[in-house]
C-alpha cells in the first residue's frame, strides 16, 4: 500500500547542487514564494515565545533568538550570532496550519417540505490555503509525515488535510541548535536532513564569524524551479560550507539534552499497562491536554453539529480534541477511561507503542514539546525509561 | 488484524452524509425503534453483514449504529436505535417521510473479509466453510448486528450445518425483533432467555450463555458469532471456549466512542486497534486481550 500522502516527491531535482544564499537575502526567497501564489508562514518572535504565524517579510523571522527549555519552562535568550532558525521547538507546530484546529466539514439544509440538501465545502466556500511552511525543523518534517500516513495514507482522504498538505511547499531547515529537551537523534527523525528528506527545500543555516549563511538544495521539481528563479541571488557555495553543515550536524546529535530508547519500545508498553508506573503519573498529571494540544502529531478531532437560529441550516464542524477529554471515550452509559491513569496510559502508549500497529511507526518525532509544555514538567523519557525497567525489558546487549 | 473495509474511493465522499428517507418505523420496545431507510437521490455502496453506518439527526448529531437488515437485491437498510442520548433519542423520534443523514458503509464485517475468490470457491457469505455449525449468541440490542447473519443463514440453508441462535434480555419487554425470534424460534432455531421474567412468560429465565450447554453444535465445525454488553461477551467467548470453539472462531462486534469512522479522530482506539477501521468485528483471538485491560 503506498500511501498517496500529496507530498512533496523526493525524485532528484534536475539540480540538486546545494546552493548558497546571503540571510540578507532571505528577502528574494520570500518574494520569489509570494509571487508564485504561497503564503509564508514561519517562526517570529512574539509574546516571549517563538510562535509560527504568516510572515509579511523576512525581516519578522526571530534572528538571534534562541530558547532556554526545562520540564514545564520555556524562556527566550539571546544568542550571540543572529540566525533565524536557531531556537528548538516552541508552543506550536506545522499542524496549526495543515490540520487547523477547527474546520467546517459541510453544510445542510431542510427546505419546507421536509427534503434536505448537504453541501460539501468547496474552493469557494472554503478556499485551500497555499502556504509556504517556512523553517520545518526534521523533527517537525518528521511529524508531517507521520499525520501523512494518518490523515491521507489510510482508505479515506481527509478532505481538510488534504488539500492543504498538497499545495503546501515546505522549506526544511537542519537543525544545529537542538534544546535541553529535545530528542530527535534517539528516535531517528534528525537533527540532519536525509537526501532523501521528504520536502521542497533543504537548508542548512551556518553562522559564524562570516554571518549567516544559508546553504540550499532542491529536494522537489518544485523546489528546483524556485532556486532556478532569477531573482534569487544565489551563488556558488563557498568550498567550505558543505563541510561546515555536516559539522554543525554531528555537533548537534551529540548535544541532545534527553534520550528515549526506541528499540523494542512497543512491546514494553504493551506487557507494562498494569504497572504501578501509571498510577504514580497519574498522581501529578492534570490531565489537562497540553501535551497532545503541542504534539506535532497529535491528530484527534471531534466533531460539533451546530444549527442556525431557524434550526433549518446546520453544520458540521471538526474540532481538536484530545484522549485526556473525560468524553473523549464516551459510549452510552459513560466514558471508557475515567480515571487519569488510563487516560495519560492512552496518551503514551498510543504515542510510543501502539501508533506502530495502527500506522507502522512511532508517533514520537522527539521533538520534545510535551515535556516543555506540561505544566508539572511530567517528561515522557524518563517515564517510558521507568517502564522498560518495570518490564525488565533491557537491552542485555554488550555495554 | 483484519483487512479495511471495502471503501467509497473518491466517488462518495465518506465524510459527508447521503439523505436516506425513513419509509418504515417499527417500535421495537419502550426506547427502541428500527427504521427501514431508502436513498433518496444517490445510494451507498451495497453494505455487508456487520458493517456500520453513521446516522445523522438533523442539527443534533452522529452516531454509530451497525445495519440490522439489508434489502436482498435493493438499496434499503434497516437500522435499530435504542434513545440513549440526544442523538440517539431524535433518531427514535424520527416519522416514516422524514430524512435522516447516512454515511457509510463502514468497518469490516462478519466475514471478516474472508469471501470467496471464484465462484466455486467453498467459502460461505459468512466467511465460513461449507456445511459448518454457526452458534449467534446476542444480548439485548446485540441482536440487530446479528439479524443480518440470521438472515443470511437461514436464506441459504444449504450453505450451512446447524444454526443455534441463543438470545438474552433484561425482560420479556426487552426483547427487539420479536417477529424474526418468533419464526426463528418456530423453526426450532432459536432460544430466548431473560434475566427477569414477567406475567404470562413461558421461556426460559437465565443467562443467555447457559443455554449454550443444551445447544447442539460440532466445536471444531463451528463458528461463533456474537454481540451484546462486554460482560455478556466475554462470558459468551469462556463459554465457547469451554465447549471447545477455538478463540480464532469465535466473532465479537465491539463498540466504542466514533466520530469520523474513517480512521481520522482517534475516539475508536481499543490498544493496538481501530474499531472503526480494523472492526468492528474481532475475532476472540484479537479481541481477548484488549478486553481483559481495564480502562484500555
Amino acid at each position: 500500500m503506498a500511501p498517496d500522502t500529496g507530498a512533496p516527491q523526493s525524485a532528484p531535482a534536475a539540480d540538486a547542487r546545494p546552493r548558497e544564499l546571503a540571510q540578507e537575502d532571505l528577502q528574494a526567497l520570500f518574494d520569489v514564494l509570494t509571487t508564485r501564489g504561497w503564503t509564508v508562514v514561519g517562526p517570529t518572535e512574539r509574546d516571549g515565545a517563538v510562535v509560527l504565524a504568516q510572515l509579511d517579510s523576512a525581516a519578522e523571522l526571530p534572528y538571534g533568538v534562541g530558547v532556554a527549555l526545562a520540564p514545564g519552562g520555556y524562556r527566550l535568550r539571546r544568542r550571540q550570532d543572529r540566525a533565524a532558525f536557531a531556537h528548538s521547538a516552541g508552543p506550536q507546530s506545522w499542524k496549526t496550519f495543515l490540520h487547523p484546529e477547527r474546520a467546517r466539514m459541510w453544510q445542510a439544509d431542510r427546505d419546507e417540505e421536509g427534503a434536505v440538501t448537504f453541501t460539501p465545502e468547496t474552493e469557494e466556500t472554503a478556499p485551500t490555503p497555499r502556504y509556504a511552511l517556512f523553517g520545518v525543523h526534521p523533527c517537525d518534517l518528521a511529524a508531517i509525515a507521520r499525520q501523512d500516513r494518518v490523515l491521507v495514507g489510510g482508505a479515506f482522504r481527509d478532505p481538510v488535510y488534504a488539500p492543504r498538505r498538497e499545495a503546501a511547499f515546505v522549506v526544511a531547515v537542519a537543525c544545529g541548535e537542538p534544546g535541553e529537551l529535545c530528542f530527535c537523534a534517539s528516535v531517528g527523525t534528525g537533527p540532519g536532513l536525509r537526501e532523501d528528506a521528504p520536502c521542497d527545500l533543504a537548508v542548512h543555516e551556518i553562522a559564524d564569524r562570516d554571518g549567516v549563511r544559508l546553504l540550499i538544495s532542491a529536494h522537489s521539481p518544485r523546489g528546483a524551479e524556485v532556486l532556478a528563479d532569477p531573482a534569487l541571488p544565489l551563488h556558488e557555495p563557498h568550498p567550505e560550507l558543505g563541510e561546515r553543515a555536516r559539522c554543525q550536524t554531528e555537533a548537534a546529535e551529540q548535544r541532545m539534552g534527553r534520550e528515549l530508547e526506541a528499540e523494542g519500545l512497543r512491546d514494553v508498553l504493551a506487557e507494562t499497562l498494569d504497572s504501578p508506573v501509571w498510577d504514580e503519573v497519574a498522581s501529578r498529571c492534570l490531565t489537562c491536554g497540553n501535551c497532545t494540544l503541542v504534539c506535532p502529531t497529535c491528530f484527534c478531532t471531534t466533531t460539533e453539529d451546530t444549527t442556525d437560529l431557524t434550526g433549518d441550516h446546520a453544520e458540521r464542524w471538526r474540532r481538536w480534541d484530545s484522549c485526556f477529554d473525560l468524553d473523549f471515550s464516551y459510549v452510552h452509559g459513560g466514558s471508557v477511561r475515567t480515571s487519569g491513569k488510563s487516560r495519560y496510559r492512552q496518551w503514551l502508549t498510543h504515542k510510543l507503542g501502539t501508533w506502530h500497529d495502527q500506522f507502522g511507526s512511532s508517533g514520537c518525532v522527539g521533538c520534545g514539546r510535551c515535556i516543555v509544555w506540561c505544566p508539572v514538567g511530567i517528561d515522557l523519557t524518563v517515564e517510558a525509561a521507568r517502564l522498560r525497567g518495570e518490564a525488565g525489558a533491557s537491552e542485555e546487549g554488550p555495554s | 488484524m483484519t483487512s479495511t473495509a471495502v471503501v467509497p474511493d473518491g466517488t462518495v465522499d465518506a465524510a459527508i452524509p447521503l439523505p436516506y428517507l425513513v419509509r418504515h418505523r417499527l417500535r421495537e420496545t419502550a426506547d427502541t425503534v428500527t427504521l427501514d431507510l431508502v436513498p433518496l437521490g444517490e445510494a451507498l455502496p451495497r453494505y455487508r453483514p456487520g458493517q456500520f453506518s453513521m446516522l445523522y439527526a438533523f442539527g443534533i448529531g452522529e452516531i454509530p449504529v451497525s445495519v440490522s437488515a439489508i434489502a436482498p437485491g435493493g438499496d434499503a437498510l434497516a437500522h435499530t436505535v435504542r434513545a440513549v442520548g440526544k442523538v440517539s433519542e431524535a433518531i427514535c423520534r424520527l416519522r416514516p417521510g422524514e430524512v435522516i443523514g447516512v454515511r457509510g458503509p463502514f468497518g469490516n464485517d462478519w466475514a471478516l473479509g474472508i469471501r470467496p475468490l471464484e465462484d466455486d470457491d467453498p467459502v460461505t457469505p459468512l466467511g465460513t466453510a461449507p456445511g459448518e455449525d454457526l452458534v449467534v449468541m446476542a444480548g439485548g440490542l446485540g441482536l440487530s448486528p446479528l439479524r443480518p447473519v440470521v438472515l443470511q443463514a437461514l436464506s441459504q440453508p444449504g450453505a450451512y450445518g446447524w444454526l443455534t441462535v441463543l438470545v438474552g434480555a433484561r425482560s420479556p419487554q426487552e426483547l427487539v425483533h420479536r417477529t424474526d425470534l418468533t419464526q426463528w424460534h418456530a423453526l426450532g432455531e432459536a432460544k430466548i432467555t431473560v434475566d427477569r421474567a414477567e406475567p404470562g412468560w413461558t421461556g426460559a429465565v437465565g443467562l443467555v450463555t447457559d443455554q449454550l450447554r443444551h445447544a447442539v453444535f460440532r466445536p471444531e465445525r463451528t463458528t461463533a458469532f456474537v454481540c451484546g454488553p462486554e460482560p455478556m461477551m466475554r462470558a459468551s467467548a469462556e463459554a465457547l471456549l469451554l465447549r471447545g470453539v477455538a478463540p480464532g472462531r469465535i466473532r465479537l462486534s465491539l463498540e466504542r466512542n466514533m466520530r469520523c469512522a474513517t480512521a481520522w479522530c482517534g475516539h475508536c482506539q481499543l490498544g493496538q486497534v481501530l474499531v472503526c477501521r480494523d472492526g468492528p468485528v474481532f475475532t476472540w483471538e484479537q479481541a481477548a486481550g484488549l478486553l481483559a485491560v481495564h480502562e484500555l
